[in-house]
């Protein structure tokens, strides 16, 4: 009789077909307790770091996957949810370190393994190193960093001793040294899955982990799923709780919610903010959101040309943002408002900047600056983000309109986004941008300084910015580097080059059951951490 | 017949050809450098340079051209950017997939549109005639990820009947053996029944979808087709000859019917395989075609002109294998039709 039915009609079919599904539900309901479910929207596409054009998932995997020396402490953030600590470098694969002027000494555990069971020695860290300083791309830019530069620089002193000869002085080496890149390969693993061709193993690590990370691969089927177990010998810090870990790829928004709610899988990152908005406020989820450290959305104008060349033009343009409706309508007020500040006050970055919606003014300003009959432009976007981007712009467009600026919104595709912020052409746009170590003058260096680098997305040149940058990069005094961080934040508002609106938030959503998140400044998860009740 | 299909081969050749060189340019004309993709968003115009470099994009065009025939010939379709993995590997192990939802779905389509078809023809304006009208309208009308997400909604996030929208398994089962590729053979040969059950309770939803879409047309052909030949002579003839309606129907006028709905079939199936992209996103579904679309948005050039030379061939195999049933179902169509 049910074939009968599953053959008259389509709903029947599926009707009939989720009878059937719902007979085997009950049969799935075990053994959840030690396993984690993540979900994501993107999957790695390598597990090695280093590897040409791996992706933001990818270190995800490489920093489960295998130990750095240091790592960083933990810290209490404003609403009281675990925080990476910047200040507090603590030990993974190094037990101690002894820091002197011009180098730095590392004791290496005696007792860490890697997954193989071969013991990690220095030389498995200098081969590490001089690889992340010689194959190219991100993972040797990342190292320059820290002044991190030439494999001379890395010592092997014995089998457990390594030393790190310092080039100049720089604040950032040793933090440098705790982010994803300074991973600590197998090297003796790596070598024999090299070729002539490939000395590094680039290709077979990508595909391979031969770390000795808290977690090992257990099958992995790239662009589906990747699982880890837990590496029961792990000796660079306490056992973590979660012996399995399935990651999934769900690319579809809507269904990771569904999955987060029906409770079948335990915790997501990327989903839009409405979404996150919604389920912080059921309350059937933990939702969390931590500002992203040292990032900014904000609206660029493209200062080599009119009619934003003209400080006046600009200062109406920020006049004119409808600060507040983006927050409410756009963000459902999941980040922190950079707008309505008191001015400069201290030297904290990101603060507000001293801009409001004021419209009256914002049409004063156009005519001091001759355009009382208001101009034509256009305003572009990153099409890859576009649930943020296309509401804001909208708001920003029919907002400018009231001040006479009428603007073609372009929506650029995700691919084509990078190439165009290069081209330095666009007149009008929003972006973020955020830097991964988080000092004001790390920003202004890449957003602000006259080296033109691609952040500095609005071509903004000027002597005097680049001599409060230059002198806060280089200061020990704090009270001089405090002076220089709000100097060139003050120059930055007056002259709104870039017009910041919000600090964004890292948002996460998982069970109630799941404790031990920590953001960290990658922003990817770090299972270590976790537990499941 | 074995001439038919040799002719058919070597007449599928240019096209092929032709394929080839299109893609090439076209995957290079779109908008869009894979170089500052892949650099990431911390790159400086020198990170992007090196792998630019790396990946052959600074030379010129027709040399990657020669690179890539030489490549092909080699079966070497280049390596996607975004999952890290050779291309061929990835179409081997997707293809199936998405083959394994499709051929379902059209099994499911057929199954409820063929009778529905027929029976609408025969019962010109009774209630099962406006049922088949209800049906092919709401399929045609109906956005295939639109009725993805219903479904899911109505049966998986406020029912609870259906698996959770993951893919081809649950998390809590392995794949069988890779035999053919179609989980649901797979695990039967490996005789797992518990998996075939598993794997089948995923297939349903996304199944259910695409056969909702393909319905209409199958539907609309049968009923109009079976109209056409319903009010010809020979049936009349048979009629008034008084043989029974049962025979009338399925001996006399539904063979003669068929055959424009196996053309339909042809048709629908190419549709099915566009319309697959977008129930694969909506089911996590490892097929090519979100492998297809997701290669496209980060402009990972290897991945999109391996899906498309694989749709080249899959089409020309398809061709064939319609003319050839042509031939098997009416007699009457000669080899050079």
């Amino acid at each position: 009789m049910k074939r009968r039915e599953f053959l008259a009609s389509g709903a029947a079919v599926a009707a009939g077909g989720a009878a059937i599904a719902a007979g085997i539900r009950p049969a799935k309901a075990q053994g959840r307790s030690d396993v984690l479910l993540t979900i994501s929207e993107n999957h790695p596409n390598s597990l090695d770091i280093h590897g040409v054009g791996a992706n933001r998932p990818a270190y995800e995997a490489s920093w489960n996957l295998y130990d750095r020396l240091m790592t960083f402490g933990v810290k209490k953030d404003a609403n009281g949810n675990d925080h990476y600590d910047y200040s507090a470098l603590k030990p993974e694969l190094a037990e101690e370190w002894d820091l002197g002027p011009n180098s730095v000494t590392f004791k290496l555990r005696k007792d860490a393994k890697f997954h193989d069971g071969t013991p990690v020695t220095a030389k498995d860290v200098k081969w590490s190193f001089d690889r992340a300083v010689t194959v190219g791309g991100f993972p040797t830019f990342q190292m320059k960093a820290g002044s991190l530069e030439k494999p001379e620089q890395f010592v092997v002193v014995d089998d457990h001793t390594f030393r790190v000869d310092f080039l100049r002085a720089d604040k950032l080496t040793m933090p440098d040294l705790a982010v994803p890149v300074p991973a600590v390969f197998n090297s003796g693993l790596a070598k024999k899955n090299a070729t002539d061709a490939d000395p590094w193993a680039m290709e077979w690590l990508k595909n391979n982990a031969a770390g000795g990370g808290a977690y090992k691969v257990e099958r992995w089927a790239p662009g589906q799923e990747l699982i880890f177990a837990r590496f029961d010998d792990w000796k660079s810090g306490p056992l973590p709780k979660i012996r399995r870990v399935v990651w999934r790829q769900v690319p579809s928004a809507g269904n990771r919610r569904a999955l987060l709610e029906r409770g079948d899988a335990d915790i997501s990152f990327d989903l839009p903010n409405k979404d996150f908005a919604e389920l912080a406020a059921a309350k059937s989820l933990t939702v969390i959101g931590t500002p992203v450290e040292n990032a900014l959305q904000y609206v660029g104008l493209n200062v080599t040309k009119p009619p934003f060349d003209n400080i006046k033009v600009r200062q109406a343009v920020a006049y004119a943002i409808p600060y507040q409706q983006i927050m409410d309508a756009v963000m459902f007020g999941r980040g922190i408002p950079m707008f309505g500040g008191k001015g400069v006050t201290d030297a904290s970055w990101p603060q507000p900047a001293p801009y409001v919606t004021d419209i009256n003014k914002a049409k004063q300003l156009m005519a001091e600056a001759g355009y009382p009959n208001g101009l034509e432009t256009t305003l572009s976007f990153d099409l890859g983000l576009a649930g943020v981007n296309e509401p804001m712009c909208v708001l920003i467009q029919e907002s400018l309109a009231q001040i006479g600026i009428k603007t073609t919104i372009a929506k650029v595709p995700g691919a084509n986004w990078r190439n165009e912020l290069l081209k330095k052409q666009m007149p009008l746009y929003t972006n973020t941008f955020g830097g991964w170590l988080n000092f004001p003058d790390y920003f202004f260096f890449w957003a602000y300084h006259s080296q033109n680098a691609v952040f500095n997305t609005m071509s903004y040149q000027d002597k005097a910015m680049d001599a409060l940058i230059d002198a806060a990069r280089f200061e020990t005094d704090k009270a001089k580097y405090e002076a220089a961080v709000q100097g060139f934040i003050k120059k930055a508002w007056d002259e709104v080059p870039r017009i910041p609106l919000y600090q964004p938030y890292l948002n996460v959503a998982m069970q109630k059951n799941i404790t031990g998140y920590r953001y960290w400044f990658h922003r990817q998860l770090d299972y270590r951490q976790l537990a499941k009740a | 017949m074995l001439q038919l299909i040799a002719q058919r081969l070597t007449a599928a050749v240019p096209g092929v050809l032709g394929v080839i060189v299109v893609t090439f340019l076209l995957s290079r004309a779109l908008p869009g450098d894979p170089a500052a993709y892949f650099a990431g968003p911390a790159a400086t115009p020198q990170a992007i340079e090196e792998i630019r470099q790396k990946l052959g994009l600074d030379r010129p065009m027709w040399e990657q051209f020669i690179d890539y025939i030489g490549d092909l010939v080699r079966g070497d379709l280049g390596n996607s950017l975004t999952t890290g993995q050779p291309v061929m590997q990835e179409l081997v192990t997707r293809l199936p997939a998405s083959a394994e939802l499709t051929l379902l779905a059209l099994v499911v389509a057929v199954l409820v549109a063929v009778p529905l078809g027929v029976l609408a023809a025969v019962k010109q304006g009774s209630w099962i005639d406006h049922l088949s009208r209800v049906v092919t309208t709401a399929g045609v009308s109906l956005p295939t990820f639109f009725t993805g997400l219903l479904l899911v909604y109505v049966f998986y996030y406020k029912l609870g009947w259906a698996p959770p929208p993951l893919g081809r398994l649950d998390i809590y089962f392995s794949p069988p053996d890779h035999v053919t590729g179609f989980y649901l053979i797979d695990s039967l040969i490996a005789r797992d029944l518990e998996l075939f059950v598993a794997a089948l309770g995923q297939l349903i939803l996304p199944a259910s979808t695409l056969a909702v879409f393909a319905l209409a047309p199958l539907a609309r052909m049968t009923r109009a087709s079976m109209l056409a030949v319903l009010s010809s002579d020979f049936i009349r003839t048979a009629k008034a000859g008084g043989l029974r309606s049962h025979t009338v129907v399925v001996t006399y006028a539904f063979r003669n019917a068929v055959l424009p709905v196996v053309t339909t079939l042809g048709m629908v199936f190419s549709f099915l395989l566009g319309a697959n992209v977008l129930v694969e996103k909506v089911f996590s579904w490892p097929g090519i075609g979100s492998y297809a679309i997701e290669s496209l948005i980060a402009s990972d050039y290897a991945p999109v002109q391996g899906f498309v030379m694989t749709m080249a061939l899959l089409y020309v195999f398809l061709n064939l294998l319609i003319d050839v049933l042509y031939g098997v179902i009416d007699p009457r169509v000669g080899i050079d039709a």
